[in-house]
């Protein structure tokens, strides 16, 4: 066995990354792109398959902190204490956790703490797995109900400009954004190794 | 009569209290909240009145964003218990600067003195330790509540102290409940001419 060089092993993650980038969309390194020029701190979420690339981006960042939570309601407690703290944050979920976090919306909504969540749907656009299904398809007209501004993203070249006008009108106007990335974009979850 | 032999839950917070400093408090809803109100009003303290459950975690991005300052939550056992998962993920980011004081009546005081389930034995602090907390302890008397004032406010983090208190009611002291001045006045405070940004 050779040994590897920090330069080798540098140039092979350069390597993987050049694959990974050809291959891959790069809607999450736009969306990325925009939260680092929005002075981003705090990333919280509870993962999801189409946040996997989003969440290694922001893991990766040395400004930011990005906070594995238990369940997603967590992510609004902590935005609105990094906010307290003078520090903006996003909270990133799959939409079956917008269900979790419906009565704490009423943190962000009663002291006007600017709220972004990044969801990715389930439940929509080709589901296979029907207990995905009624989380799915009542999540934005919860988030309305909620109070939430709604932002529905069919097509990966409007993800990070959707991402950057929820920003703004959170982090200007202390309202609730959610951005919510339809499994057109992000493809069916098919069940097969 | 053992009530009487049990620590009052407002001397134990206004004990907490008379030491802060500096220190940035989040109170839980209900009873916790009273009793920082009662311990005297202070725009570095952040009262919720609701999201029950969110105490900690509150807290928690709050010590993320400000790690040179000490950040101290005050909640009850009933919203702790909502939101235990708050403690595995408060762990999970080893915050120095953290700590939670529950003050534990073993009762829902809000909704007519219904039992929670540290009344049946469930142990807070042990769940905290399991966690992975620095610190987690139980106290009862007012000798033990002394020797934890400065850990709370001191000690590395994350903290956790179970304090046992009689159920007995308080007279109640509101402060105020409107959020965005709660929000804006805590962050004025801190943050100064930054606030408005």
């Amino acid at each position: 066995m050779t040994t590897q060089t920090v330069e080798d092993i540098r140039s092979d993650q350069d390597k993987s990354e050049r694959v990974a980038s050809a291959s891959a969309p790069n809607w999450p390194q736009q969306i990325f792109q925009k939260l680092r020029e929005a002075e981003v701190r705090q990333v919280v979420y509870v993962p999801d398959a189409g946040h996997a690339r989003l969440i290694q981006l922001c893991h990766a960042a040395p400004e930011m902190k990005a906070t594995v939570l238990t369940t997603e309601e967590e992510g609004i407690g902590i935005l609105a204490g990094a906010w307290l703290g003078g520090e903006r944050g996003i909270l990133l979920m799959q939409s079956s956790g917008v269900g979790n976090c419906i009565n704490t919306l009423s943190l962000a909504k009663m002291c006007h703490f600017p709220l972004v969540m990044i969801v990715t749907m389930r439940g929509q656009w080709g589901e296979i797995n029907p207990w995905q299904v009624p989380m799915g398809q009542i999540t934005a007209d919860n988030l309305r109900l909620a109070g939430a501004v709604v932002y529905e993203v069919t097509e990966p070249e409007s993800a990070a400009t959707a991402v950057e006008a929820a920003m703004r009108i959170a982090f200007n106007g202390g309202y609730t954004a959610a951005v919510l990335l339809s499994q057109r974009m992000l493809g069916t979850k098919l069940f097969k190794d | 009569m053992e009530q009487e032999d049990k620590l009052r839950r407002r001397h134990a917070v206004a004990r907490i209290l008379a030491d802060r400093g500096d220190t940035l408090v989040v109170t839980g809803l209900g009873s916790p909240t009273y009793d920082c109100a009662a311990a005297g009003d202070n725009p570095l303290n952040f009262y919720l009145w609701g999201a029950m459950g969110s105490a900690v975690t509150v807290g928690l991005g709050l010590a993320l964003a400000q790690p040179q300052r000490r950040v101290l939550v005050i909640t009850g056992d009933g919203e702790m218990l909502m939101g235990l998962g708050a403690l595995a993920t408060t762990a999970a980011k080893k915050p120095e600067n953290f700590a939670v004081a529950v003050i534990d009546n073993e009762h829902y005081a809000e909704t007519g003195m219904q039992r929670t389930h540290t009344h049946d034995g469930i142990d807070l602090a042990g769940i905290a330790r399991a966690c992975g907390f620095r610190e987690a302890t139980t106290v009862r008397r007012a000798d033990e509540l002394n020797e934890v004032v400065a850990m709370l406010h001191k000690a590395k983090g994350p903290i956790f102290v179970d304090i046992k208190v009689s159920a007995a009611r308080d007279p109640l002291v509101l402060p105020p409940w409107d959020g965005t001045f709660l929000k804006t006045r805590f962050r004025q405070a801190l943050l100064g001419v930054r606030a408005a940004a």
